[in-house]
């Protein structure tokens, strides 16, 4: 047994066993955390299987922003947990047939119809990031540019699910703002001019009577 | 040649369309000036062709002037066969139209449908005169249509009545009986002969005697014989001959100048005409012919019979209509083609005259048309009456009229004749003399002589409910003369109804139909008579020896002994045949049957239909049920869309199991 | 010495660990959703083996889509979750029934 393959049965066993664990835990956070351990523990793999870049942006994308997102939103929601696990020692049996089944099915394909040489391992020259990004900026660049759609319409679909319209917002609307006219500012009021009435008043009559002259026009 | 059969064609159309579409702006006088124009440029021109080819020696006109399509290779043309029968017919079918034309004008004087009478008339005019003229059957069976479509119009001309719009219906729908029997003969004749040229067809009538054709297996038939029966079955309808008559008497509910025009004179002579036309291959078939000849005599006897007990004048005269329908019937069936054209012309003329009379007097008592209350009018009515009694001597074949020259012809060629059934159409011809004599003259003593029982008229005063034509002041009647428009039509038709008689020689003997009509020599009738013919007085003398004559006498004097001498005595005798009464006025049930039979089966069969096929099949089975048994499966099916996220992700999970142990093991 | 066989019945038995998982814990939609991304994951190790033997680097480029996809997957369907619990109150899959028929 080579160190690589030691690796790989390591690195496999956290996997399943996470996986195992993840499905069976009674809290949603537990499970998230389980989660996390799985795709560590895939991280790695894949790193065995030269794909360096992909297992750091899984650990990066997935762990760093997905799960963090799962967490939060786990924590977030005042959940009744013993609700959601009613049934579960239920359908316990049948969940373990089906998955038995197949697997049973799938590792027989697998074993029986599958194999393939093992490749000479590249070597301390060869950057994967280097490689993927050399197709992935030429030969994949549209469905890159896609993806990054893709990304953009989740974003905005995500906000404006979740946007909640709070009474006491003051925001403005721009539309309206460029829509005002003079009219619906300005009242013109016809009026008498109004006579000076006392001396006293006369002294600080010098905004009024301009008050006066503007609505006189 | 072609220009003046285009225009006796079309100068009618012309004033129809004229007098049809633009009626309110020319008036009243606009449109009876415009139509009887277009009636009379046919009639001049029909005389000069009538003239050209009896007395000149222009030759049988045989061309196709417009060719509409071609299907199949079978052509769609519209063409003229002009010859002496043509001719014949155009002569007929113009003079009276132009008589009816001129007699309208007195006769719908009053009328709000003035103007759209015309243009009916016009237009009849022009279809005849298609029918006629055609040179194929494809005209031919527009002529056809486009006669029973007016006579539909006209009938229900007063379609404010409800018995006129009754009466147009039925016209129509018995029609529409004889003319599927037409189409399927035309086709059958298409089918063989693979034109609609009448040349062509007639030239394969000798092979088409031999052809067979099989409606299905065991049921073969003669094609001939078939084609000929179906085309007969046509001119059953068109022609009202027994069982398809019902609609003639009915009919009397339009006008009676249309009475006269189209269901007397012209129109439903078409059948004749087509009959007497199709002579070449109606010869080759014994069996057509035996049938034309039972149905022919049948008609004529007991429809005359039926005309006893009416006492509508109007419907005396449409029975006695059948009646002589039957004879130029029974005269084709007897394979006397001559004969039976003979009878048309000289019978398009006496009727159109009763009939223009009966008219005049129907004027002269305010649209009165019960003979009970009539009664010595011949004080009041000179000129009607004497014309009548033309009509009527000429109806009954009084000898030196027209009507005992050619019925005299028939009843002696179907004596001759030698088709089966010939000494049964022998003998009811020969009763419908004594027949047509009664009934005639009851009908013309009741009306013209006896005293005057106009204060009975409010007791049969016809029961329409409208009436805005009428003028129903129930005063004394105090009938007077007609206008001049109604006598000169009625002194102009009664020269022919005597004199026409005299062209026996030529017609029936001569060669006056020689190049129209073909009778073979062993069936050729009229020439075994015309053996012994030697000149008209020779003739006459003859016929008074002949039993028809003395039939005729004795109705005539059984009448005046009836009527004038002892006017109590029908009374008597119908309550002594009450049964035999209620047989002639139940029109021997036909009617009735019809009712019950045709309409009211019909009826049941759409009520059924209606029932079991749509609603209970079409809608509850097949609508509502295809609605219910989706809705009962969706009720079933419901159960899997549980809305439960984990029962769909674990149809999926199973799902791809299944085609994992599908698709790899 | 690694064989492809190695990596992909490691993934054929994340898979079916993950599906155990959806029918264990049908009622709890985070978890679903959790389970979800966990398939996801098996699925990208076949990718990255199979990218690995052929020594093709489409592979990747293919679970580098995929990463995107479940990323925008997993931010939408938890704004969805968000907005769920919001209305309803609940996250319990068998109160979500509105659209039962």
């Amino acid at each position: 047994m080579t160190f690589e393959l030691l690796l790989f049965y390591l690195f496999g066993a956290i996997l399943l066993g996470g996986a195992l664990a993840m499905i069976s835990v009674r809290n949603p956070v537990h499970a998230a955390l389980f989660l996390v351990l799985c795709f560590f523990a895939a991280a790695a793999i894949w790193l065995l299987a030269e794909a360096e870049f992909l297992g750091i942006v899984l650990v990066l994308v997935y762990v760093g922003a997905v799960m963090v997102l799962f967490l939060f939103v786990v924590m977030m929601l005042d959940i009744n947990l013993a609700k959601l696990r009613e049934g579960f020692t239920e359908y316990l049996p049948v969940g373990i047939v089906v998955a038995v089944a197949m697997a049973t099915v799938l590792v027989a394909v697998i074993t029986r119809y599958i194999t393939m040489d093992v490749p000479e391992r590249a070597g301390p020259e060869y950057a994967n990031t280097e490689a993927l990004g050399a197709i992935l900026y030429t030969e994949y660049v549209y469905p890159f540019e896609i993806a990054a759609v893709i990304l953009l319409v989740a974003i905005i679909a995500a906000i404006s699910l979740t946007m909640r319209k709070r009474p006491d917002n003051k925001s403005i609307d721009p539309g309206q703002q460029m829509a005002v006219s003079r009219e619906g500012r300005v009242r013109m009021v016809s009026m008498a001019s109004e006579k000076k009435k006392s001396p006293r008043r006369g002294a600080q009559g010098g905004g009024a009577d301009g008050q006066q002259d503007d609505q006189s026009k | 040649m072609d220009t003046i059969y285009l225009l006796i064609v079309l100068a009618p159309l012309f004033g129809a369309i004229i007098a049809g579409l633009f009626g309110r702006q020319i008036g009243r006088a606009g449109a009876h000036s415009v139509t009887i124009l277009g009636v009379a440029i046919s009639f001049i021109l029909s005389v000069v062709v009538f003239w050209a080819h009896v007395f000149g020696d222009a030759g049988v006109y045989n061309e196709t002037v417009y060719t509409w399509m071609v299907s199949d290779g079978i052509q769609f043309e519209v063409g003229f066969l002009v010859d002496n029968l043509t001719a014949l017919m155009m002569l007929v079918v113009t003079f009276v139209s132009l008589m009816v034309h001129i007699y309208t004008i007195g006769y719908m004087k009053d009328d709000p449908g003035y103007q759209r009478f015309f243009a009916y008339i016009s237009l009849f005019t022009f279809s005849m005169l298609m029918l006629v003229m055609a040179n194929n059957f494809m005209q031919l069976f527009f002529g056809w249509e486009a006669v029973g479509l007016v006579s539909y119009l006209l009938i229900g001309f007063w379609y404010k009545r409800p018995t006129a719009t009754y009466a147009n219906m039925k016209a129509f729908i018995v029609n529409r009986v004889g003319d599927f029997g037409f189409l399927i003969g035309i086709a059958a004749l298409v089918f063989y002969a693979g034109s609609l040229n009448y040349t062509e067809v007639f030239a394969e009538a000798e092979s088409m005697r031999d052809a067979t054709i099989t409606i299905w297996p065991g049921w073969t038939f003669g094609l001939l014989d078939l084609a000929l029966i179906f085309l007969f079955i046509g001119a059953m309808g068109k022609s009202a001959q027994v069982p398809l008559h019902v609609w003639l008497p009915d009919s009397m509910e339009g006008p009676t100048p249309i009475s006269a025009l189209i269901h007397a004179a012209t129109m439903v002579t078409a059948g004749i005409f087509m009959v007497a036309r199709m002579s070449p291959l109606y010869e080759f078939s014994v069996p057509a012919l035996s049938m034309i000849l039972i149905i022919g005599a049948i008609t004529a006897f007991f429809m005359g019979l039926i005309g006893l007990v009416q006492n509508d004048i109007k419907r005396v005269v449409a029975y006695s209509t059948l009646s002589q329908l039957g004879y130029m019937t029974v005269a084709l069936g007897a394979s006397a083609y001559a004969a039976g054209l003979f009878h048309l012309m000289t019978h398009a003329f006496f009727k159109a005259l009763l009939f223009l009379a009966a008219g005049s007097v129907i004027i002269a008592m305010h649209h009165l048309q019960d003979m009970r209350a009539m009664g010595g009018l011949r004080r009041h009515m000179p000129i009607t009456y004497v014309t009548a009694l033309i009509g009527s001597l000429a109806l009954i074949g009084f000898p030196f009229f027209s009507g005992f020259f050619s019925k005299d012809a028939i009843i002696e060629a179907v004596g001759y004749s030698e088709i089966p059934g010939a000494t049964f159409a022998y003998w009811l011809v020969l009763a419908g003399v004594f027949v047509t004599a009664l009934y005639t003259f009851r009908m013309f003593f009741l009306v013209f002589h006896g005293e005057e029982r106009y204060d009975q008229a409010h007791k049969y005063m016809p029961d329409h409910g409208d009436e805005d034509d009428d003028h129903h002041d129930h005063g004394p009647l105090h009938p007077k003369e007609s206008p001049w428009v109604v006598t000169v039509p009625l002194i102009l038709l009664a020269i022919p109804s005597v004199v026409a008689g005299y062209f026996i020689g030529p017609m029936l003997f001569g060669d006056f139909f020689a190049d129209s009509l073909f009778v073979l020599p062993e069936q050729d009738v009229l020439a075994t008579k015309g053996e012994t013919y030697t000149g008209v007085i020779a003739f006459v003398l003859h016929g008074l020896m002949l039993p028809a004559f003395w039939l005729a006498m004795a109705g005539l004097g059984t009448a005046w002994y009836l009527y004038m001498k002892r006017p109590e005595l029908p009374g008597v005798i119908a309550e002594r045949l009450k049964l035999g009464v209620r047989i002639l006025e139940d029109k021997y049930g036909f009617d009735r049957f019809n009712d019950w039979f045709f309409a009211g089966g019909t009826v049941r069969l759409g009520r059924a239909l209606w029932r079991y096929g749509d609603a209970l099949i079409i809608d509850g089975l097949l609508v509502n049920g295809t609605a219910r048994s989706v809705g009962w499966i969706s009720a079933r099916i419901r159960h899997m869309q549980s809305g439960f996220l984990y029962h769909y992700a674990f149809v999926m999970i199973i799902g791809l199991l299944v085609l994992m142990f599908a698709f790899v093991i | 010495m690694i064989t492809l066989e190695h990596y992909l019945v490691l993934a054929a038995l994340l898979f079916s660990i993950s599906v155990a998982g959806i029918f264990l814990n049908r009622k709890n939609v985070i978890v679903l959703l959790m389970c979800i991304e966990l398939m996801l994951l098996a699925v990208n190790i076949n990718f990255i083996a199979f990218s690995f033997f052929l020594q093709d680097l489409a592979g990747q480029v293919f679970v580098f889509f995929i990463l995107t996809v479940a990323a925008a997957e997993a931010a939408i369907g938890l704004a969805i979750l968000v907005l769920l619990f919001r209305n309803r109150g609940t996250i319990n899959v068998q109160d979500l029934d509105a659209m039962k028929g």
